[in-house]
């Protein structure tokens, strides 16, 4: 049987979250159809299209998906599902928001951000803050899945010639309403795309300070991320908080400035290849995880840093 | 308006959880537990709804073994008016406790329910959409702010891009993140006053659901290790580091 995945896009472009996702579709086996559910979706099912691998598009193109709220997404895709074996979106805030409805409505569990897949029924993924591997084996008819995209390498995203194949509403519920979206605007690469990461703690003491990591950050292309602390403190917005419960990054380089490195941290961001930890405090955890570790105060070496590069 | 809360008996999050040596899960033996903090998020929310008089009557409920009890009755003392504990031996996995949550609502007749976005024990941030779902219901997860008003609730939620708002029929599922608010603490008295509440207790069976595990842990292992390299003097031999030896710059 084939294996439906849920493509993350924003109607013009597919997202590359996406491409992990079919990765991991591949990895299972078996013929990977895409659903690009939108409004004015063409472009992203056009890109779904030449994603390498795929077998078929299937478009919706209805005003119930214009910002894809969960109640009508989870009711179309438990509709699709039944031809599957498999219903795989990536662990976004948005998968993770529509597909648990998913499950619910087919009546099986959902198997959570895994990362690593062991057979067509048997996935890892990490539980306590990525403190524990759990290998779990589902008996559910329809296996529904997110897939934590740092678990797997993005397909290629041109080389294919999917079919697009357009399908009909499944109708809007009407209980929720979008009323509008705050979007933070920045130039610098998405974080959990970003080959590089700067994030910063509650040692940067304001969102001012912020400045000196844009500054390093810009001069190596980096994404910029943040510690709960920072962002609970209001120094920069939610969607920059790394760890268990924010983004989970893993770039070829990270670099924690200011960050003590509490386990929910260190679950965001400590598979990325190379770590680097400035911090004041020999002492810090972060240091135990820290390829690089420069004991410092960081009003003077990320300055310092920026200026040697 | 009634409002159930759901919290679950986890972990506390200061405790860095060790693998058993047989693989079958981690050592849960003497380590100190706790209400799952999004959990006490969610107590507080439904606290506050009632101090502004939108909320008459807050449920506490939890599925779980009888040492749950200890989160609900901190639940009690944080404000909770009732508590109910869902009493199995049986680990419970996110769809069948959704059940047993859907059914408690429904008897209650609670027009909101409040979960946590997420418990740090087996992270699986589902059971909120999942109770959202059997229960036809609407969702606003990830809440950093909620505002009831009439017969509808309007939910600014916590994405990877920013903040959404959405505007809800009730009944509604609120799932909390860190933002919504920060959790009071149990004072003593209200310790001593919520001993006095009412905590009843019902089995999987009173509510008809099965609790047969669908999903099988075959082992649990301790995550790939990562040693801790070596610290650099100064910023110059960072820079040479990275682009000499690491090559990553
Ligand atoms: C349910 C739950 C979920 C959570 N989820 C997350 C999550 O997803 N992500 C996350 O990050 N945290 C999360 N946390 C919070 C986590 O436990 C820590 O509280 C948080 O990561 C600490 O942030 P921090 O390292 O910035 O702050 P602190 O721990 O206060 O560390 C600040 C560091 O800055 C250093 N410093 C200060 N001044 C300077 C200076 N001038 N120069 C150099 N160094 C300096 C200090 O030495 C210190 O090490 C969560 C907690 C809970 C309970
Ligand atoms: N055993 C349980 N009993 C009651 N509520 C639970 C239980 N497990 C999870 N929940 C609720 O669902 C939320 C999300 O949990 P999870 O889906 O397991 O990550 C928690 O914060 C609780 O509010």
């Amino acid at each position: 049987m084939a294996i439906l995945v849920i493509a993350e896009h924003d109607n013009a472009t597919v997202k590359g979250a996406t491409l992990n996702t079919v990765t991991a579709a591949a990895k299972i086996g078996g013929d990977i159809h895409v659903l690009v559910a939108g409004a004015g979706c063409g472009a992203a099912a056009q890109a779904a299209a030449q994603i390498a691998g795929v077998a078929k598009v299937i478009a919706v193109d209805d005003a119930a998906y214009a910002n894809q709220l969960p109640e009508n997404m989870s009711k179309l895709i438990a509709g699709l599902a039944a031809n599957y074996s498999h219903v795989l979106a990536p662990a976004t805030a948005n998968g993770k928001n529509f597909l648990p409805r998913v499950a619910a409505l087919l009546d099986v569990e959902q198997i959570s951000e895994i990362q690593e897949v062991v057979s067509a029924d048997t996935f890892k993924r990490p539980v306590y803050a990525g403190n524990a591997i759990a290998t779990v084996q589902s008996s559910d008819k329809v296996k529904v899945i997110t897939v934590r995209p740092t678990g797997f390498d993005a397909a290629a995203a041109t080389g294919g010639s999917a079919a697009v194949e357009n399908a009909g509403a499944a109708g809007d519920t009407g209980v929720a309403k979008f009323v509008g979206e705050e979007l933070a605007k920045s130039d610098r690469p998405e974080l959990t795309a970003a080959k590089i990461v700067v994030s910063g703690g509650r040692g940067m003491q304001n969102g001012d300070n912020f400045k000196l990591l844009y500054a390093l950050a810009d001069k190596l292309g980096a994404g910029v991320g943040a510690s709960r602390a920072a962002v609970d403190a209001g120094f920069v917005p939610n969607d920059m908080q790394v760890g268990q419960t924010g983004k989970v990054v893993a770039p070829g380089l990270y670099i924690a400035v200011g960050i003590s490195g509490a386990i929910q941290h260190l679950a965001g961001m400590k598979d990325s290849k190379v770590i680097v930890a400035i911090n004041k405090d020999e002492e810090a955890p972060i240091f135990q995880v820290a390829d690089y570790g420069l004991v410092a105060d960081l009003f003077a070496a990320v300055p310092e840093l920026t200026g040697k590069l | 308006m009634k409002v159930l809360v759901a919290i679950k008996r986890v972990v506390d999050y200061n405790v860095k959880v060790r693998v058993k040596a047989d693989q079958t899960g981690v050592d849960l033996a003497n380590v100190k537990m706790a209400m799952n903090p999004f959990c006490e998020i969610a107590v507080e929310e439904a606290v506050r709804l009632k101090e502004k008089g939108v909320v008459s009557e807050i449920v506490v409920v939890t599925v779980g073994k009888k040492d749950a009890q200890e989160q609900l009755r901190t639940a009690l003392a944080l404000g909770a008016d009732r508590a109910i504990l869902v009493e199995t031996e049986v680990e419970a996995q996110p769809l069948a406790i959704a059940k047993a949550l859907k059914a408690i609502a429904d008897k209650e007749g609670a027009k909101l329910v409040i979960t946590g976005k997420q418990a740090i024990d087996g992270d699986n941030n589902q059971t909120g959409q999942m109770l959202a779902a059997l229960m036809g219901a609407s969702q606003g997860t990830f809440a950093s702010k909620v505002e009831v008003a009439g017969d509808s609730v309007k939910v600014t939620r916590e994405i990877d891009g920013g903040l959404q708002t959405v505007d809800l029929k009730l009944p509604a599922i609120v799932t909390t993140d860190l933002r919504l608010n920060e959790p009071r603490y149990a004072s003593l008295p209200n310790i001593m006053k919520a001993k006095k509440k009412p905590l009843d207790t019902v089995t999987p069976a009173d509510l008809g659901v099965d609790f047969t595990p669908r999903t099988k842990t075959l082992k649990v292992e301790p995550p790939a290790d990562r040693k801790a390299g070596i610290k650099v003097k100064t910023v110059d031999e960072l820079v040479d580091k990275l682009k000499n030896e690491a090559k990553v710059i």
